[in-house]
């Protein structure tokens, strides 16, 4: 039996396709006689649709035209409620809201007649931000303009503070961000009644898109095919939107009675889809002179966008991670999302936790100094350990040891002797470094009872050669999912990872494992790809086919035989709850997620005060992430996100006006180069987590969380500016050098 | 009134092979390759020549086909993504993309594998920071460049091996 797959860095499983340029993007496919798609899109924020005008010297004939009144079903991009409608009829509430849907064969015609048609509004008055919204301003979203409050309630928060030695407030604010996959969205759509409606596109969640287009076309299930093609990266920005594609698509496809392709180019990406919610935390910390935490009152906010779409979940997981890996015994978080007139923000790696957490890690930084002991030691002495409980008041079963964590990457980074040593440097010369880090966890899997909910599915299949085909809806977007899942199931059937298939996502082909999101694919999805798995080995050790210690050609003798007698070896995996997780929903409070990732990331910086800029120049990244699959598909997750938090951190910048960003190109809107990154050292503490496939915890989004806070210590450090709000950008950070040295 | 453009008839090499094609003389080369040529190693990630999805070698230069017009391919040697494979061999850099975790979306690394086969043909033995410049106009949203930076070095020992035994040989 082949053993020792986990832990093997086994080289990517369509990295030949990748690497040769024959792997097919949906921009790559082409259908006969297929047209192609545009959108076009309100240019104010909120108002009344007065008239659309088509424009002259445009064969308007030669046209498909579709509005809201060519919807088949209901006019609305179904997700958690259905608010948002696929086309606006008769209201915008976002500039670059979709109106009028175009289809012509010849591309370059079509995006003349995109700019003849002028959509004619009454104007609305219109609201851009958090406190306006908060303030009632205008009323532009259900009574009140919140999509979803939330209050967790540890201790007595309210009884707290009279036994203070300091009482240390903050105010924190974060920016949207750019998913900025290199792979502009896009889909080709085939509709027609008697058929149904198939989509082929660059999407993360199959059963997303699945589930509104069935309520768009009032088409039962079965009618509604989507296929994921090779994905150029997502970071959750084709979580949701996707399913705007496809029903824009398909609505022309449709009405035309062809196949109908729509790829956004950067700009139209840029200015339309989701970004990551802008934030504004408030903190209030009690505390005392030695250094423990007393009490915790949080106050966070997301900027939501116009239509609801996933800011409740988004806000939820902020929400949790808003109090950090920290064992405080008064702690009270509020928390809302507002509604503005800006297009919807959506799901971005790490979904609201990466806000809080700038906040929260930039904020002990903050308490550390006001009572004047050094950052390192305020952590260590509020860690959360085991058998304590976290903010939502889970106890934490699991081993975690964040001492641990610090200690390595504090001695890794070198950072008290940096620390001093920085420090008595910057007083000459222009160049200031600094150094600084944060500690802090994620969650894997869907939150609360969400798992249960989802209740997904894997399916597998073994063929008569011994070969083990997988079936799940988790799509592959670049972070491993195939390969990390062909390793789970050759671990478990001990085979080669080159006798596993995994079948391309499509919802003809493959059960619902939920959406590829949440770092929930390798945690909750592999365990199931596991499950499936010793499903086939027990049928064929209950059949007498197998014995223990078996090699690949008796596997395949195996299942050749079972075939033979049964037509088929087939398994399926559903998730199981686990027993002892409870979630109380109204009270915000249990087991928010079955496992954590622990980790502390250390960030050493330069800051040129001519010109206030910051380089990093060094990164250390050490955390627990149960067994590690695959080490260098692994660090590649840690290494990119680190990549991102730097471009959160420091160059993302999205320029609003008036609810429309106005710097959507990749010349304006600036994300890190070859040239500005550090070294970034990552490092794996194991310990394997009982219920994740050969040990393993979930991954992706936690490198988010504290890449940017950590930066933004080291920036404090080094110039003693207090930074409350990122991107740093030179323009930001100048103004608050003049202000520091005036 | 401008004249109404006319297509024109352009020939040039791509990936050793003679080609000829029509098209305006503003059409973008990318445009060409992709739909014309239907080499769609060569992506469109952002059309202002930001990105380097679209990197191509045009006369041993690296560009981005995103801004060269179609004229400007006359009589040029052009080599894409589906040229740098000797048939079934890989080249020692996507060797190394596929070994060292260089790809990870894929979408930017024909543009990147590009940019490092041009780097390394340039510059044998690059420094960090040859590596560093060499892909800079190539950006990748996905690796944080740490792993790609890895796939360059090893590529480089890989190719500096076997030129070594081939000198033995």
């Amino acid at each position: 039996m082949q053993t020792h797959i986990i832990g093997k860095s086994l080289p990517r499983k369509e990295g030949r396709e990748k690497v040769t340029g024959s792997a097919r993007y949906v921009d790559d496919i082409n259908f006969p006689g297929m047209l192609h798609g545009a959108t076009v899109r309100s240019s104010a924020p909120r108002g009344r649709i007065r008239a659309i005008h088509f424009g002259d010297g445009i064969p308007w004939n030669e046209f498909t035209i579709v509005t809201a009144k060519g919807i088949p079903g209901k006019n609305c991009i179904a997700l958690l409620i259905e608010d948002q409608p696929c086309l606006a009829a008769e209201f915008v509430n976002h500039p670059e809201e979709p109106v009028v849907l175009l289809a012509h064969a010849d591309k370059y015609l079509l995006e003349e007649a995109r700019r003849a048609v002028r959509i004619e509004l009454d104007p609305l008055p219109a609201v851009f931000t958090i406190e306006d919204s908060l303030a009632r301003k205008e009323i532009i979203w259900g009574a009140d303009n919140i999509f979803k409050s939330f209050r967790v309630e540890k201790g007595n928060v309210d009884s707290a503070w009279a036994s203070a030695d300091f009482i240390v407030e903050g105010d924190y604010e974060t920016g949207a961000q750019e998913q900025l996959y290199i792979e502009p969205q896009g889909m080709i759509a085939r509709a027609n009644p008697s058929d149904g409606v198939s989509v082929w596109g660059s999407l993360q969640c199959p059963y997303y898109v699945h589930k509104a287009l069935s309520i768009l076309f009032a088409l039962p299930k079965e009618k509604i095919r989507v296929v994921q093609t090779e994905t150029g990266g997502g970071f959750g920005g084709k979580e949701e939107y996707p399913s705007m594609i496809a029903a824009h698509a398909a609505l022309l496809a449709w009405k035309s009675g062809k196949p109908v392709k729509i790829i956004y180019d950067r700009a139209e990406d840029m200015a339309a889809t989701t970004k990551r919610h802008p934030s504004h935390t408030r903190h209030r910390t009690a505390v005392t002179r030695d250094g423990k935490l007393l009490a915790m009152e949080i106050d966070f906010s997301l900027d939501g966008g116009a239509y609801e779409t996933l800011s409740p979940v988004v806000l939820s997981r902020g929400t949790i991670h808003a109090a950090g890996p920290y064992n405080c015994p008064n702690v009270r978080i509020l928390s809302r999302a507002v509604a503005t007139n800006a297009p919807p923000h959506g799901a971005f790696r790490g979904f609201g936790a990466p806000q809080s957490v700038f906040a929260l890690e930039r904020h002990l930084d903050r308490v550390a100094q006001a009572i004047g002991i050094e950052p390192a030691e305020l952590r260590r002495r509020n860690f959360i350990h085991q058998g304590e409980t976290i903010a939502v008041s889970q106890v934490i079963h699991e081993p975690v040891n964040m001492d641990r964590l610090l200690d390595r990457a504090l001695e890794l980074s070198d950072y008290h002797a940096k620390r001093r040593r920085l420090a008595a440097e910057n007083s000459t010369g222009h160049i200031r470094r600094g150094i600084g880090f944060a500690s802090f966890l994620h969650g894997a899997g869907f939150t609360g009872s969400g798992e249960e909910y989802l209740a997904s599915e894997v399916a597998a299949e073994a063929t008569r050669e011994g070969r083990l085909r997988v079936m799940a809806a988790s799509t592959e977007m670049g972070q491993g999912t195939n390969t990390i899942f062909s390793q789970i199931a050759a671990d478990a059937l001990g085979l080669s990872a080159d006798q596993i298939e995994i079948v391309q996502p499509d919802t003809a082909a493959v059960p619902n494992s939920g959406p590829t999101v949440a770092s929930r694919t390798s945690m909750i999805v592999g365990k199931l790809v596991e499950n499936a798995a010793h499903e086939i080995q027990q049928k064929l050790f209950q059949e007498g086919l197998l014995t223990r210690e078996y090699s690949a050609q008796d596997f395949a003798a195996a299942c050749r035989r079972y075939i033979d007698a049964h037509g088929a070896l087939e398994s399926l995996a559903r998730y199981q709850h686990p027993g002892d997780l409870h979630w109380d929903d109204e009270h915000y409070r249990g087991d928010a997620y079955g496992a954590y990732a622990w980790a502390v990331y250390v960030a050493e910086v330069s800051v040129d005060t001519r010109t206030a800029e910051v380089r990093v120049e060094d990164f250390v990244a050490v955390q627990e992430v149960g067994k590690v699959i695959n080490p260098v598909l692994a660090a590649g997750q840690i290494e990119g996100g680190v990549a991102q938090g730097i471009g959160f951190a420091l160059y993302e910048n999205v320029v609003w006006q008036e609810g429309r960003m106005v710097n959507g190109q990749m010349t304006n809107y600036i994300m890190p180069t070859s040239m500005d990154v550090p070294p970034i050292r990552v490092f794996f503490e194991e310990i394997p987590y009982a219920r994740g496939p050969a040990g393993a915890k979930g991954i992706g989004e936690l490198p988010l969380d504290g890449t940017a806070p950590a930066i933004a210590n080291a920036i404090a450090h080094a110039t003693g500016v207090d930074i409350t709000r990122i991107p740093v950008t030179p323009e930001v950070l100048l103004e608050m050098l003049e202000s520091v040295h005036a | 009134m401008p004249e109404p453009a006319h297509k024109v008839r352009v020939e040039c090499i791509v990936n050793g092979q003679s080609v000829s094609f029509e098209a305006f003389p503003l059409a973008r080369l990318l445009d060409v390759l992709r739909e014309q040529l239907g080499l769609t190693g060569a992506k469109e990630g952002c059309g202002e020549g930001e990105c380097g999805a679209c990197s191509i070698e045009l006369d041993g230069a690296l560009v981005n086909s995103c801004l060269v017009p179609a004229l400007q391919a006359a009589g040029a040697n052009i080599r894409t993504i589906e040229g740098v494979a000797n048939h079934d061999r890989l080249h020692a850099v996507q060797q190394a993309f596929i070994t060292h975790g260089g790809a990870q979306c894929g979408i930017c690394t024909p543009g990147m594998i590009l940019a490092a086969v041009n780097l390394l043909e340039r510059h044998p033995r690059p420094t960090e920071s040859d590596v560093r410049e060499g892909l800079a106009g190539n950006l990748c949203r996905c690796t944080g460049y740490i792993k790609i930076f890895e796939s360059v070095v090893e590529a480089c020992h890989d190719m500096t091996s076997s030129r070594k035994s081939e000198h033995r040989a």
